[in-house]
């Protein structure tokens, strides 16, 4: 306690001689984070929009208020990379999310041995760059001697045209973010089945609850915010993919597989129209925003239990 | 185990008669499941790494082969003389860069964190909310003007493309890492915030010497979450021109000679020391990837 008054002078030698003072300190502290985030979000943010309502006129930018806008929702191309999205939207993330509870379920089961062994192997893919992941699974489904084909044609089929068929060619971008994500999710899903008290299905056991009304009405409601909350990050995550859309498929034939995110990489960074570009991605948020809203809106929107 | 089942039949006494066959069937039918959940899992790995020993048109051979040969060190030796492939200058960047990123951003996330879990003061509330907004903007929005920051011809004019730093500062301070921080900084006792006062530390050095310490399970999470996040990064180091390894495997598999086992070597170059990281930090790992559900 008598150090009190001892201590400053002893602290005036380098950094140390720095003090700062309780009301000073959090704005210091905040500050790298704070201006490194107006120059690298907050900025680029603001300067796209104001891009957006631009057009690079031989060399000049030009103000040409919604003309992008209009541009972006007459645009047959953009409308294939949002078509292409939502198909893999309505189709994966209900396979990849039912997939995972399914999982998570099984794991969850008090008379499984090994397992950690097993959520570490359904955890690894998520931990596997999306580029490693898209090559791995190009030569795995080569058109047409890939093992995958080769694998098929023991049981009489293929071989499939899994880079020519449009069809094909989606089943396999959607196949590979399946594997990539399942087990991403599965152990979100385990972590909050692990908060469901025990006797909850005790209860309702001794009640002579079957085990599947047991699921439906105690597992699916309770993680009702879980499954709404993966639901939304797997929307988010799948309407920006770009990695598996260029790697993968590069786009697919007549665009199958064209992503929104490829499409604006492609107009931005091979057709330097920055301003088109920035209409995109604007139109993305929109999207983006909508659909949150919309699954927080019909999943009745309860935001406690995450 | 048998002693685990006949408490649960005690608990359940409606089931003990079902116990039976059908309970083993059911059993039988979740560890299939859950094998071949397994099965799928990993094969792609395995038949990356096998793919990485054998010669380039071995790979696509008829049979296909899925044993593993001794062309390994063959496929590095011509990747890494090949030196149009850039492939150890894209390591020794990933490296850096992964390694740099996850440093300054976990120090500048528990900063943030730190002032917004910890003190009371004018803005925080509004500039936190700030943070947390941005969460939910699509990174894409961002994509254009931040190529700009990087190739110059913009007000702070930039020339940096192709540099180190352009890919590691745009993304620094992470809204997710600062959330985070707040989130298990909070847990930290006022009162011991007190005593280092009273004792006479200053306010960084009751930071740096008595917070962090006893943050270090959160950090880890937060530091294998940032490194990974780093060195699988693709689209924006593709964007900055700069090479890592994942923008050589992009390369790569782009080239018009496609050079299969040399992609397979590549790609299990760069899964391999994320895969031991994970093995040997799996609880931090998970825990990091499962802060992202703690945002909602």
């Amino acid at each position: 306690m008598q150090n009190v008054s001892t201590r400053p002078k002893q602290g005036s030698g380098g950094w140390k001689g720095f003090r700062l003072s309780p009301k000073v300190a959090p704005y210091v502290f905040v500050a790298p984070a704070l201006i490194l985030f107006s120059i690298f979000m907050i900025y680029p943010i603001i300067y796209s929009f104001l891009l957006s309502l631009q057009k690079n006129v031989a060399g000049e930018q030009k103000w040409v208020g919604l003309d992008n806008y209009s541009r972006l929702l007459g645009d047959e191309l953009f409308r294939k990379a949002l078509f292409n999205t939502f198909i893999i939207l309505i189709i994966q993330v209900p396979i990849q999310l039912s997939l995972a509870m399914l999982l998570a379920v099984g794991l969850n089961s008090k008379f499984l041995r090994m397992k950690s062994f097993f959520r570490a192997v359904y955890f690894l893919p998520a931990i596997t760059s999306l580029a490693a992941a898209s090559v791995i699974f190009r030569i795995l489904f080569a058109d047409p001697d890939g093992f995958v084909n080769s694998f098929v044609s023991v049981f009489g089929f293929g071989p499939i045209h899994w880079t020519l068929d449009e069809t094909w060619n989606r089943v396999l971008l959607i196949l590979a973010i399946t594997w990539r994500w399942t087990g991403y999710n599965m152990v979100i899903y385990l972590s909050g089945l692990q908060g469901i008290p025990e006797d909850l299905y005790e209860a309702a056991a001794v009640d002579g609850a079957s085990r599947s009304t047991r699921f439906f009405r105690i597992t699916i409601p309770l993680m009702q915010p879980i499954i709404l909350f993966t639901t939304i990050l797997s929307t988010i995550g799948t309407l920006q993919i770009f990695d598996e859309s260029y790697l993968l498929t590069n786009g697919g034939p007549q665009n199958a597989t064209m992503t929104v995110g490829f499409y604006l990489y492609r107009t931005a960074f091979r057709q330097a129209d920055f301003s088109y570009a920035s209409t995109i991605a604007y139109g993305l948020l929109v999207i983006i925003a909508v659909l949150s809203f919309l699954q927080f809106r019909f999943t009745g929107g309860r935001e406690e239990a995450s | 185990m048998e002693a685990e089942v006949n408490m649960r039949s005690n608990a359940m006494p409606r089931e003990v008669g079902q116990r039976g066959t059908l309970w083993v069937v059911r059993k039988v039918l979740m560890y299939a499941v859950l094998i071949i959940g397994a099965i799928i899992s990993l094969f792609p790995f395995y038949y990356m790494f096998m793919a990485s020993t054998l010669t380039k048109s071995d790979v696509l051979a008829q049979p296909p082969k899925l044993l593993p040969q001794d062309k390994l060190f063959e496929n590095i030796d011509r990747l890494m003389s090949d030196s149009s492939l850039k492939l150890a200058e894209g390591i020794w960047n990933s490296v850096i860069i992964a390694v740099l990123y996850m440093v300054l951003s976990v120090f500048i996330a528990s900063l943030s964190g730190y002032a917004f879990a910890k003190y009371k003061w004018r803005g925080r509330d509004l500039i936190f909310g700030l943070f947390l907004a941005t969460l939910m903007i699509p990174s894409q929005v961002t994509y254009v003007p931040l190529f700009k920051i990087i190739a110059g011809g913009n007000p702070f004019d930039l020339v940096w493309l192709g540099t180190i730093q352009a890919v590691i500062l745009p993304g620094l301070a992470s809204p997710f890492g600062i959330f985070l921080m707040r989130q298990s900084m909070g847990q930290f006792p006022d009162e011991l915030m007190d005593a280092g006062r009273i004792d006479g530390a200053g306010e960084f050095g009751i930071f740096w010497r008595l917070v962090l310490p006893v943050m270090r399970p959160s950090l880890a999470a937060l530091a294998v979450f940032m490194f990974m996040s780093q060195w699988n990064n693709f689209f924006w180091p593709l964007v900055a021109q700069v090479d890592t390894i994942p923008t050589r495997i992009g390369a790569l598999s782009g080239a018009s000679l496609i050079d299969y086992s040399g992609i397979m070597t590549v790609t299990s170059l760069s899964v391999l020391p994320i895969m031991v990281v994970f093995l040997l930090m799996q609880r931090e790992f998970i825990s990091g990837a499962l802060a992202g559900s703690v945002k909602g």
